[in-house]
């Protein structure tokens, strides 16, 4: 396979909490249209990280970066880039449904609606196709405007995949989108992660080794703030070369 | 006896202790009621809400009383409402983490307890005199305004923190700049709680006395305010006055104004629980 363009792709970043130093010179490229998973112990920066991709980070107080994150070979940090642009282009979806506490149809076109966006047939196509995207029409096409609430768990995921979708987003981000779910739902989310890769790029958090065995194209292992290993997921899984890499993958710690 | 029985004595113990503080405010609450609608309920009648205070009791009425709080009911509102849940909004979604708004937020929480005596003082500095107010209205509500402007302040941050941070990520990553999210998803779901606190510090304001006759408002005022920047009396100010008179057929009066303050005061309560209750149901988060 001939190698694919970098969407994204850090070049010796550093991330700080105040003093503290949370992510060590990290570079690391995320290919186009593959699925770039995350892995590593709790408190390894692997989320961090996952949330300087979009700047998720630039609301937490004493929170700064050195180093560059490029997206389409710009960097995302210059002064001049506005956040809600870049948002727009890295779509985000949170360990934790959030729907947020509106009917279904609300959610989904949200996006399109802060961006000024008023013409109701093309809020509605746009809301119908996502949710067909994440197949969930069939499931709430009758009550799209009941409340976002009253889903079940795995469908307010669906429907937070959907909502990101939405605004057509070229990246998105998945900060660990199948933990709090259940296994039915957490095959669905995998699925059409595997049906979403086709157009967009695709960076996902998991604590689930299988997890990222079974969807991710590279994966990158986290450690202490460091990006210890980044290799293709069945290389890395296979054949480690770091030992912090082969204790971890095998269930020595974490 | 067992160690265990012995934690059930005390638990029960509890129990009749807490039901027996619980009866005490119920009951003190019980017979100032029966006793003020004892001693006015016999008062009041059309003629008493709508004549003009009178030096002879039984020609009597409050009804510059119920206007002026109506007046300054309305004009407090809209002078503390915007001011308060703007501060509020800063504070919480806004205000960077620093000493100065710890210090900002420290005196804030402060003021709420400050006595309202003090901010009649303040009023009639400023606004009487300073900005040359007079006993007006206007005076009056913009002093009231002060002293409600804390509550006002605090119960937005409260239901404002309420918010979970989930909501607003989701927001922030579909593009939606501060503003944004604070106008579409923060407000409408702290909503409720804002307006609760709301109606509460209003319900504070309506009972007020001391600031508004610091300030200067008459108990003998003959005509009913028609603009801001008339004279005006309050419920409480003409309760206040028809108390000290010696005469027992004020005193009747007096209990006839509490009954009205008070139903003023439990339709405001009354309005903030039943919306706490509506917007409750419409959101679990």
């Amino acid at each position: 396979m001939k190698n694919k363009k970098n969407k994204l792709e850090a070049i010796g970043l550093n991330a700080y909490y105040g003093d503290f130093l949370a992510l060590k010179n990290i570079s690391v490229a995320m290919e186009e249209n593959q699925v770039t998973a995350f892995i590593g112990p709790s408190g390894c920066g692997k989320s961090t990280f996952l949330r300087t991709l979009n700047r998720m980070n630039d609301y937490i107080d004493g929170f700064r970066v050195e180093g560059e994150i490029l997206l389409d070979e710009q960097d995302i940090y210059r002064k001049e880039v506005r956040v809600d642009e870049l948002r727009k282009q890295v779509g985000m979806v949170f360990q934790k449904p959030n729907p947020f506490p509106k009917t279904i149809y609300e959610n989904v076109v949200y996006g399109l609606k802060i961006q000024g966006i008023k013409d109701k047939e093309l809020l509605m196509e746009t809301a119908e196709n996502t949710l067909r995207q994440t197949t969930l029409w069939e499931e709430v096409k009758d009550k799209l405007h009941k409340s976002a609430l009253a889903l079940s768990g795995g469908q307010q995921q669906r429907l937070c995949i959907a909502r990101a979708l939405a605004i057509s987003p070229s990246v998105l981000l998945m900060d660990e989108p199948t933990s709090a779910l259940d296994p039915i739902s957490t095959a669905k989310i995998e699925e059409l992660i595997y049906e979403l890769k086709k157009n967009y790029t695709i960076v996902i958090v998991t604590h689930n080794m299988q997890q990222a065995g079974r969807i991710s194209d590279h994966t990158a292992f986290f450690y202490m703030g460091e990006l210890v290993e980044f290799a293709k997921t069945k290389t890395l899984f296979t054949s480690p070369k770091d030992t912090r890499t082969q204790n971890y993958i095998t269930g020595r710690f974490g | 006896m067992t160690n265990s029985d012995r934690n059930r004595l005390k638990d029960k113990a509890f129990q009749v202790f807490g039901v027996f503080c619980t009866f005490i405010g119920l009951a003190v609450l019980a017979i100032f009621l029966i006793d003020i609608l004892i001693d006015g309920l016999g008062r009041i009648n059309w003629e008493f809400l709508n004549n003009l205070p009178s030096r002879r009791a039984h020609r009597a009425g409050i009804y510059t009383a119920w206007i002026g709080t109506l007046w300054i009911l309305l004009l407090t509102t809209v002078i503390a409402f915007p001011l308060g849940i703007s501060a509020g909004i800063y504070l919480e979604e806004y205000a960077k983490k620093s000493r100065m708004a710890t210090i900002l937020e420290i005196n804030i929480a402060n003021l709420a307890g400050v006595p309202s005596i003090i901010y009649g003082l303040l009023g009639l500095e400023i606004f009487v005199r300073l900005m040359a107010l007079g006993g007006s209205l206007l005076a009056g509500a913009l002093t009231l305004s002060l002293l409600i402007l804390p509550i006002v302040i605090v119960t937005t941050r409260e239901a404002i923190k309420a918010v979970p941070r989930s909501i607003r990520e989701g927001s922030f990553a579909l593009g939606a700049s501060k503003w944004q999210t604070v106008w579409h998803q923060v407000l409408p779901a702290s909503f409720g709680g804002i307006l609760t606190g709301v109606i509460l510090a209003m319900s504070r304001a309506v009972g007020e006395a001391a600031p508004l006759i610091v300030i200067g408002a008459l108990a003998y005022v003959p005509f009913a305010p028609a603009s801001p920047m008339d004279e005006f009396t309050v419920l409480p100010i003409q309760i206040f006055n028809w108390i000290s008179r010696p005469q027992a057929a004020f005193a009747t009066n007096a209990a006839a104004a509490i009954i009205v303050l008070l139903l003023i005061t439990f339709i405001l309560n009354g309005i903030a629980v039943y919306l706490r209750h509506k917007w409750q149901k419409r959101i679990k988060w």
